[in-house]
């Protein structure tokens, strides 16, 4: 059974549909990616996961259970962690103190050992954990929502655009560390529009188009499939 | 400060860090030190006649508006919010504890002059009255919240604010529509003991500003925080926003009730006029020129800013230009109000006394400097120097 399964999922903002229908799974494990143009609705796929919007139909199996309808902080309880776009961090906070907000439902002896783990996989973040974080640069704010994320332990990590807006050296950083963190044994979903390094990680990818799924794949099939390379990978 | 008083704080500073902070009983001891001895010294004057009748009843006030103005603070500066109602959650306290009091006066035998001798039933009476005031309008902070906390913004700053005016215009008309004496009208409660005074305003001051920092300094309060900077990350971090926004809405809502009765044993009237929009925007001043999220900076302005109409009662028609002109200043030469976010603290200055002036980031600067020049370098030398950091962080922290 997959570990996530979402089917026949449609949402819209007023009278604009901006999923129109999706399934997709995701098993335990595994990396997979969602790839597509801006307003495909990989976005609010994510978010809609996460709760923090109500879908028109469809359904979202999390370990076989329901999540429409469930309230998002107890969705982050479920072991669903949502990093949202645009490096969300809490700018008036301190680093350390915006992980402590990342373990909020957690315990703080559990916290206290996730942490390190967070420390580990972002050595930067332990540097500057008493800097306020709104004065951090664009590649270490992205860490540091990555690493609130995985402060709640989540078993699965949903990405919203890790890469938006940073230099290459640090996409290929964040990457490094996106994989690192799948081989410690989080299941990752993947929102991208950097479709080539998205595919290099991923087991899996679907390619959304206008809200719907028009192309599934491995990521190495993705990667050499000739519609995708025209449309996501200039040429 | 002795030496003995030191202790090595709950993370443990290493010895390498050397850096000498205060332990939590002591900081809340000097605390509870200070409240101690402003309270006798005020009373002295008082009871020396240092300080006139008239002088008290300003002192009086200026504990009040330091309630109302912090508990909207937690509203405006902590949760970031604008509301524009202060003035009916004060309005709905201050009715409501009134008539308890003067309701239950003959039920407990207390009788007017009680209050001035202070007898334990015109005491207990006192606090039940206080706290029945709270209660009343967190109610309506309830009532009111739950609906208006879904918009964001202008939407409710107007909601809260016909809300208020909706108040106004009940207390007025309340008793034609039911057919008995509840609020007095238009012509206003009159008759109201006087049980506000010196001493029990300075307590009820100390306890509504200790609860207040002590609830936005544990989990709570920084659930409330993360709403204010982010509400879209604060969700996504399992904060239950709609819980934390009603919550801190409510607590505002309540102390403004709290200084309501007060307030209302201290005037002796009660009068639905006072309460309009202007109060609301009165006290909204006082927290934005204070700074939004700063205690201190709302005990500061609300003092200046119930001192100077009574400094200057001759020109007191002006009052209003001059608030306005006045926050029109701040705003442009410093939008984040006098003091920003900043907060005082006793232990904190006591310690930097104990430390020789230095800081807690002082016993650090290897670290600092190895960061900037070389990153690898960092990583060795930071985990060294870290927990003496933390130390400092957490001496900002507590009070």
């Amino acid at each position: 059974m997959s570990m996530l399964s979402v089917s026949n999922l449609a949402v819209s903002y007023g009278a604009i549909k901006a999923v129109k229908g999706i399934s997709f799974d995701i098993d335990e494990g595994e990396i997979v990616t969602l790839i597509g143009a801006n307003g495909a609705g990989k976005s609010t796929t994510l978010n809609t996961i996460a709760g923090l919007i109500k879908p028109d139909s469809g359904s979202i199996k999390f370990k076989g259970e329901e999540l429409v309808g469930i309230k998002p902080h107890k969705i982050v309880e479920r072991g669903l962690a949502l990093c949202p776009e645009g490096r969300r961090v809490f700018t008036h906070m301190t680093v350390a103190e915006n992980l402590d907000m990342g373990g909020y439902t957690r315990t703080d002896a559990e916290n206290k050992e996730t942490l390190e783990l967070v420390y580990e996989h972002f050595p930067r973040l332990k540097e500057r954990m008493n800097q306020v974080a709104g004065t951090l640069s664009g590649g270490e704010q992205q860490m540091l929502a990555m690493g609130r994320a995985l402060m709640s332990h989540p078993k699965l990590l949903m990405l919203d655009e890790p890469s938006m807006g940073l230099a290459p050296i640090l996409v290929d950083e964040i990457f490094a560390i996106i994989q690192a963190l799948n081989e410690n044994g989080t299941t990752i979903l993947l929102v991208e529009q950097n479709a080539n390094m998205a595919l290099k990680v991923a087991a899996r990818g679907y390619v959304l188009e206008t809200g719907k799924i028009v192309k599934t794949g491995t990521g190495a099939e993705l990667l050499v499939d000739d519609d995708v390379r025209k449309a996501y990978l200039g040429g | 400060m002795t030496a003995s008083k030191t202790s090595t704080a709950p993370t443990g500073a290493p010895a390498a860090s050397g850096y000498r902070s205060l332990s939590m009983p002591v900081r809340y001891l000097i605390n509870a030190v200070l409240v101690v001895v402003f309270l006798v010294v005020g009373e002295l004057m008082i009871d020396g006649g240092v300080v006139s009748r008239y002088q008290t009843g300003v002192i009086e006030q200026i504990g009040i508006y330091i309630i109302l103005a912090v508990s909207l603070n937690i509203a405006t500066g902590y949760l970031g919010q604008l509301p524009l109602g202060h003035a009916g959650f004060m309005s709905v306290g201050g009715y409501s504890c009134a008539i308890f009091i003067m309701r239950m006066m003959d039920t407990m035998g207390v009788t007017a002059r009680d209050f001035a001798t202070g007898t334990p039933a015109a005491a207990l009476l006192f606090v039940l009255g206080i706290i029945f005031g709270g209660v009343c309008a967190a109610l309506c902070g309830l009532i009111i919240g739950v609906p208006a906390l879904r918009l964001k913004g202008d939407y409710l700053a107007i909601i809260t604010l016909g809300f208020a005016e909706i108040i106004r215009v009940v207390m007025q008309n309340i008793d034609g529509v039911l057919g008995f004496t509840l609020t007095g009208g238009a012509k206003g409660l009159t008759g109201i003991p006087g049980y506000t005074n010196f001493l029990n305003t300075f307590i009820v001051v100390a306890i509504s500003l200790f609860l207040i920092h002590t609830m936005m300094k544990s989990r709570h309060g920084r659930a409330v925080l993360s709403i204010r900077d982010n509400e879209i990350a604060a969700e996504s971090c399992g904060v239950n926003t709609t819980y934390y926004k009603t919550l801190a809405f409510v607590a505002s809502a309540f102390f403004a009730g709290v200084a309501g009765g007060l307030y209302a044993g201290c005037i002796g009237v009660m009068a639905p006029a006072k309460f309009g929009f202007m109060k609301s925007i009165e006290i909204l001043v006082m927290v934005v020129l204070g700074g939004m999220g700063s205690m201190l900076g709302s005990v500061i302005s609300a003092t200046v800013l119930t001192i100077l109409p009574e400094a200057l009662r001759a020109v007191s028609d002006y009052r209003m230009v001059v608030y306005a002109i006045v926050l029109i200043l701040v705003m442009i030469f410093r939008p984040e109000g006098l003091l920003g976010d900043y907060d005082f603290s006793m232990s904190r200055v006591i310690e930097r006394i104990m430390n020789h002036g230095k800081r807690p980031e002082d016993f650090a600067p290897v670290a600092a400097v190895a960061e900037a020049a070389t990153p690898a370098a960092a990583s060795v030398a930071v985990p060294a120097a870290a927990p003496g950091k933390e130390t400092g962080r957490e001496a900002n922290d507590h009070e």
